[in-house]
């Protein structure tokens, strides 16, 4: 049959069924960009909520007076504003804002509530000012006058406030400086003395009490002691001194309610007076509010001042669990991947270490707690530390003990991203490596981890981000409200393991529900978010940038 | 050209070695007056339960190149691959037979696997370079014996790129990463490497099958250089190829060595019909 008959011969053509709707594709674009759209809208709303509260919180603000129809007077500054429905006769919507009014040694509260149809009238008095203070919260008021050494040198706002920028500076740095000795140096003799008393314990325990060796023991502790006591007299001496100077100068202020208060210079952190500010002079607190936040230690139960010790515990904290996740990790996956034969044994172990990963954290936290502060703890203290029993050393939580419960938590991401990294290693490579005459250690050590670098950098970048955001297991295993002292520091041994640490994610939750005044933590805890959201970015940038000259050095797509 | 004028012995062998028939190799006399590197005798290996190779006997003389060819799946490589025990690496492999390279054992209970790889070189299908520099890709083999001396090392680098015939191409860029090369340039590299221990043989695995006709050609030249100075095995899949380059060629079929003789006359003048149907491309 030539081609000619068959077309002749052919039925008209079969219509086509419409093209299924699916088939074009169309469909498929729009669910998959949707789901991708609103995944990506609120991760980005999220983070613009947090970037912008966290970015606003340090701005200076105006300070308002209002006068109520009752007569009180209040001032403050306007935290927010809401709309609330009242229960008198008739339910009406009406408008109220929150005033954060401070002077809570007289008022009792930080915050008030003020209904805008009780306001008669609201003003900016040029004068208020605004006082950050080492205790007690805020303060508003308004400068009288200025006192030093009991004579009123300044009788008007303008001179009183002359006279403080005057003499602010050298007050804080003396504050300062009496902060440093009652730390720094009566922490050094106390250790002194501490370690002195520490040694006798220690004779006394292997020797027994007064034996010939204590008595010597107890001589030199006594020697000690009595060192130790004249160095704190003249340590207090020099203390005293700079308390007594400090408290020459002080400033004399009234409350909007007219009441007068005389408030040493020694106890403000920070003063400006709000409504005369320019926009650089609110720059310039903003700035410097900023850097006390990212560079100081903690004031007022956490809701004032900064959060370097938990900023540096953070980080450190990432960087040991960092230091012992990922050895261990490759070390699993090059013999899950490498040596052991491939059967049921190993199929068992892998889905059980992806199932660790949905293990609850808290659980973690259990285990480290019980595991490491408990046991091993309590074990190294008995050992090494006996002396300083029934005080723990390493027998409670601290840095060292959070860092590895996190590596058993961030665990499996590391197994198993190396593995799929090893997987990824062709095995032409291996192949070529045994050709030569390499053993299987020789291979493995030069062609496949080389290869598969990359790819455990990105376990590692993903187990620093898992880890850096855990707060639940912290809390039972080392991270606490308030620790000054860093795990790292100039007093050897210089690193501290042991030592109980502050920790961003534990800092919010602990502004966030535990602090007393919260309300005025509320916006820090923006701010403290903030801070840790970038601090995990800059920790994943350092590693996708160590990756990326891996992989241009190792992997290539030549050929 | 007349099937019917060319000296042939009447069989239908293929037909039977496909029912599961194995007959004995036809093995060319010229064979007999050369010197032997490699003598397989009895030589079987399977795959878990699918048998690959049948009754290999075959030696391979001394400072030839002896091409194997066949179709796909005839066990080329995998007898190329048995001859450094590279097939070892898979848990499901089962040989039984002798091989002995130089008069020594190579599967035996007492052979250190690592040092007979040292002794031969291998040559892959798809280039391998390793993810390191020019330099330390030819060094390998050294590296991991553990020599230390860098007059020793740059000496081999050098001798071996230019056996490879790569010397001119890599002088100046001996330390930039070797994935930057062509493909040409990495296959001629991995000859480098294979040659840098001096081996006493060399396994090519279709070494052109992944080149463009230039790079082929420049692999074929090189061939052709390191022929008398090395005993070189290689399998191919291009019949003008092993040709052009080999002294002896062995035709395989499912795992049986069919025909195996001096390359012109396998090419010319076969002892069997079946492998002058499959060198004119009647199958295969």
């Amino acid at each position: 049959m030539s081609f000619q008959s068959l077309e002749n011969s052919a039925p008209a053509r079969r219509k086509r069924a419409k093209v299924s709707l699916f088939a074009q594709g169309e469909p498929m674009i729009w669910l998959t960009g949707g789901g991708l759209a609103i995944a990506l809208s609120m991760i980005i709303g999220l983070l613009a909520l947090i970037f912008y509260h966290g970015i606003n919180t340090l701005w200076p603000v105006a300070v308002l007076q209002f006068q109520t129809l009752d007569g009180s007077l209040y001032m403050g500054e306007i935290t927010r504003a809401e709309s609330f429905r009242s229960n008198d006769a008739e339910v009406r919507v009406l408008q109220r804002r929150l005033v954060r009014t401070g002077n809570f040694e007289f008022s009792g509260e930080h915050f008030i509530w003020i209904n805008d149809h009780d306001v008669q009238a609201m003003t900016q008095p040029e004068w208020a000012v605004v006082i950050e203070r080492t205790a007690w919260g805020r303060f508003y008021g308004f400068p009288e006058s200025f006192t030093l050494a009991g004579e009123t040198v300044a009788i008007t706002p303008e001179a009183a406030w002359e006279k403080f920028g005057q003499y602010h500076g050298a007050v804080s740095e003396r504050r300062e400086k009496i902060r440093e000795l009652e730390t720094k140096e009566v922490g050094r003799v106390n250790r002194r003395l501490e370690k002195s008393r520490l040694a006798l314990r220690a004779v006394e325990m292997s020797k027994g009490l007064n034996r010939p060796a204590w008595q010597s023991e107890h001589e030199k502790f006594l020697e000690t002691e009595k060192s130790v006591t004249k160095e704190f007299k003249t340590l207090q001496e020099k203390i005293g001194l700079l308390r007594a100077e400090n408290s020459r100068y002080v400033l004399n202020l009234k409350t909007a309610q007219g009441k007068a208060v005389a408030m040493p210079l020694e106890a403000i952190v920070r003063a400006y007076p709000a409504n005369q500010l320019s926009t650089l002079g609110k720059a310039g607190i903003y700035f410097s509010r900023w850097q006390e936040f990212l560079f100081n230690d903690p004031r007022e139960a956490n809701s004032e001042g900064g959060v370097f010790p938990a900023i540096f515990g953070t980080v450190i904290m990432t960087l040991l669990m960092s230091l012992a996740v990922v050895p261990f990790g490759v070390m699993a996956a090059l013999y899950l991947r490498e040596y052991a034969q491939p059967g049921v044994i190993v199929s068992a172990v892998r889905i059980s270490i992806n199932n660790l990963a949905g293990v609850p954290s808290i659980v973690f936290g259990v285990f480290g707690l019980g595991f490491f502060c408990y046991l091993i703890g309590a074990s190294i203290d008995e050992l090494f530390f006996a002396s300083s029993l029934p005080n723990p050393t390493f027998g409670k939580g601290g840095i060292l003990w959070a860092s590895l419960t996190l590596a058993l938590l961030t665990l499996p991401v590391v197994i198993v991203s190396t593995e799929e990294a090893l997987a990824a290693v062709p095995n032409s490579m291996r192949e070529g490596s045994y050709a030569c005459g390499g053993s299987k250690w020789q291979t493995i050590k030069r062609i496949v981890l080389p290869r598969a670098m990359p790819g455990i950098m990105t376990g590692m970048i993903l187990a620093m981000a898992r880890g850096a955001g855990e707060v639940a297991p912290l809390m039972l295993v080392g991270a606490v409200k308030l620790a000054p002292e860093l795990p790292v520091d100039s007093v050897e041994p210089f690193v501290h393991a042991e030592r109980s640490f502050m920790h961003l994610g534990f800092h919010i939750y602990d502004l966030g529900f535990q602090s007393q005044n919260s309300e005025a933590a509320k916006p820090m805890v923006f701010t403290t978010t903030l801070l840790l959201i970038v601090l995990i970015f800059l920790l994943n940038l350092l590693a996708v940038r160590l990756r990326t000259r891996l992989r241009r050095k190792f992997v290539s797509t030549a050929f | 050209m007349d099937v019917q004028s060319l000296p042939k012995k009447k069989s239908n062998r293929l037909t039977e070695i496909a029912a599961g028939k194995t007959f004995p190799t036809e093995t060319h006399d010229v064979l007999n007056r050369e010197e032997p590197l490699l003598e397989v005798s009895n030589f079987n290996l399977s795959y878990g339960a699918k048998q690959a190779l049948f009754d290999i006997n075959m030696i391979i003389p001394k400072g030839k190149v002896t091409a194997l060819v066949g179709p796909s799946g005839c066990g080329k490589s995998t007898l190329l691959r048995s001859i450094n025990r590279i097939n070892d690496l898979l848990s499901t492999v089962r040989i039984n037979g002798e091989m002995k390279l130089n008069g020594e054992p190579v599967y035996a209970p007492s052979v250190d696997v690592i040092e007979l790889r040292k002794r031969m070189g291998m040559v892959f299908q798809k280039p391998n370079p390793f993810p390191m520099s020019v330099y330390e890709n030819v060094i390998y083999p050294l590296r991991i014996d553990g020599e230390r001396k860098k007059a020793v090392l740059d000496e081999v680098c050098e001798r071996s790129l230019r056996g490879a015939a790569i010397w001119e191409e890599t002088k100046d860029r001996l330390h930039e990463s070797a994935l930057g090369m062509s493909g040409g340039q990495q296959q001629r590299l991995c000859i480098a490497r294979a040659i840098a221990a001096e081996p006493e043989v060399l396994l090519m695995d279709e070494p052109c099958s992944a080149l463009d006709p230039i790079a082929t050609n420049k692999i074929e030249d090189l061939i052709a250089d390191l022929r008398g100075e090395y005993t070189i095995v290689i399998v191919t899949h291009n019949m003008q190829q092993a040709a052009r380059v080999s002294d002896y060629t062995a035709f395989m079929y499912l795992g049986r060595l069919v025909e195996y003789g001096a390359t012109s006359t396998v090419f010319q003048n076969p002892h069997l019909q079946e492998t002058q149907d499959y060198i004119t491309g009647r199958f295969g």
